[in-house]
């Protein structure tokens, strides 16, 4: 069963989905061995939209994510960003669709043997950009102000608490100015007042970069304050997409379990 | 490890040695081609060479200190005392030198490869390296195999020095011979049929640790359990491999006739 919902303004006052999507994942399959995560699923998502991908754990939300950015190849199925098909692409032109995209990992996955800056010079090194010394610093010390973490410039990622950890991996998405961020559980070990502090940034960067974002999470606060649309993901299927009140509203079971705790 | 007692050991250790194989292959496709982690190469080879000095030398020391000593009282009894130098560089120099160094070196280099990308791997780094734009097999692992295989050699013939020191040092414990003559000696009794094949068979030593180290490492599984895992069969599978190549490099360099 998949549930179509009409689609309404989102939070930000933009209508959603009236120009070409910068994302589309048509009919995605993926499996390991005889377990299939991703069945004949399909998204979208316009520029400037906050899509978040909720299901519960297991249910194929890391997978989709990796699928989207490359890391994962699917069983069949077409991922498009910016119109160019990800499984088509050579190194250069995947790596020049990837500088276009952030990815902040659920796990934070900053090198710990480098510093904070060296963390953040590295995408912009890597890229093939060419970029004076002094251009690297500003953009490092932007970066890291947009995240209120400038002093923490020239320590370890050992040094930080996890919450700065997850920030500091934020800035190094930012510092290539992404057209789209991916944030894979961007909540998940947290605790509530520094997972509201997190959820209040991706909402900040939104508006101050105007970047699209696929949020995938199960955390139903980061729904509610980040979601323009909502996609169920159930048994790796599209189960239903909607926003935070249509679902909310809905029925069906295995949605209204995810409702449960918020009446 | 893999139980072998079973057919499903088996069969998980061919395939084991498949993929290994395949990364290997991998590692020999690439490690000619651009880009070039320079960088990346140097820094390695300062940690993974520089940094093992003062245990390979340590290690080296205490060996050719203590061959000499337990040679000793057999040389004396059957009257060739004098020959103490010769026997101990010629061992030192053809075998004990490079495959001691080369395990001491499998012990701390293979685990720390094995351990670092183990958990550059679980704590999903290698996969952040990967959307920067960076191939983490050219970042990672072939950077760490050429310097495993170029520094190896050098600590060996470093370790083999200090080796001999050490037994110059045995040597005059219950002795009395000049500097001079012992080295002298050791050189008037050493060929480059000595030295060269031990030289060549240590820069395989060095890719084994390598590879053995980063491939266990970058195909690291089960989260954190699975870190140590990797660490601790880098050290084992690579020492097994350095015993399999010294006995293949005796069997050629006995073939083409340097014994």
């Amino acid at each position: 069963m998949t549930l179509n919902i009409q689609q309404i303004p989102a939070k930000s006052g933009r209508p959603v989905n009236t120009q070409p999507p910068i994302l589309k994942v048509d009919r995605l399959f993926k499996s390991f061995g005889s377990n299939k995560v991703l069945v004949n699923f399909s998204m979208e998502i316009s520029e400037g939209e906050n899509v978040v991908v909720l299901g519960k754990s297991g249910s194929g939300k890391s997978v989709l994510i990796k699928c989207i950015i490359g890391l994962l190849t699917p069983d069949s199925g077409s991922i498009k960003i910016f119109g160019s098909d990800i499984g088509q692409l050579d190194d250069h032109q995947l790596d020049e669709t990837r500088s276009k995209i952030g990815f902040l990992f659920q796990s934070n996955a900053l090198y710990d043997s480098m510093t904070v800056r060296e963390n953040l010079e590295f995408p912009l090194r890597r890229h093939w950009i060419k970029l004076s010394q002094e251009e690297v610093d500003r953009m490092v010390i932007k970066a890291l102000e947009d995240v209120n973490l400038a002093q923490t410039i020239d320590m370890m990622p050992g040094e930080l608490s996890g919450g700065m950890r997850k920030r500091i991996a934020l800035a190094r998405t930012l510092i290539l100015k992404p057209k789209i961020i991916l944030y894979d559980e961007p909540t998940t070990g947290l605790d509530p007042i520094t997972a509201r502090e997190i959820i209040d940034l991706m909402i900040e960067i939104h508006k101050k970069y105007n970047t699209s974002s696929l949020v995938i999470t199960h955390d139903m606060n980061c729904v509610k304050l980040a979601a323009d649309r909502i996609i169920m993901l159930i048994n790796g299927k599209c189960h239903a997409t909607g926003t935070y009140e249509e679902l909310k509203a809905l029925t069906d079971p295995q949605i209204k379990e995810f409702f449960r705790h918020e009446s | 490890m893999i139980p072998l007692h079973t057919s499903k050991g088996w069969k998980d250790f061919f395939l084991e040695a498949g993929e290994f194989s395949r990364f290997s292959g991998r590692y020999f496709g690439q490690w000619y081609r651009p880009r070039y982690e320079t960088r990346e190469f140097i820094r390695q080879c300062y940690l993974i060479g520089f940094k093992s000095l003062p245990l390979v030398g340590l290690t080296a020391f205490i060996l050719g200190l203590v061959l000499t000593m337990q040679l000793r009282p057999s040389m004396v009894e059957y009257g060739v005392e004098s020959q103490l130098p010769a026997i101990v560089g010629i061992s030192v120099v053809r075998e004990i030198g490079p495959v001691i160094t080369a395990l001491i070196f499998a012990g701390k280099i293979g685990s720390s490869i094995g351990a670092e990308l183990g958990s550059m791997r679980v704590t999903e780094q290698i996969d952040a390296m990967e959307v920067s734009g960076t191939n983490p097999f050219k970042y990672l692992v072939i950077t760490r195999v050429m310097a495993t295989t170029l520094m190896l050699p050098v600590l060996v013939i470093l370790g083999d020095a200090i080796s001999l020191y050490g037994s110059y040092l045995g040597v005059n414990i219950r002795g009395n011979t000049s500097f001079q003559l012992y080295w002298t000696q050791i050189f008037e009794n050493l060929s480059f049929k000595d030295v060269i094949p031990a030289f060549i068979k240590s820069f395989f030593f060095g890719l084994v640790v390598g590879l053995v180290g980063c491939y266990k490492g970058f195909t690291t599984k089960k989260g954190t359990e699975g870190v140590g895992l990797s660490a601790n069969s880098a050290v084992v599978v690579s020492s097994v491999l350095i015993f399999l190549v010294d006995l293949l490099a005796v069997q050629i360099t006995d073939v083409l006739g340097f014994t």
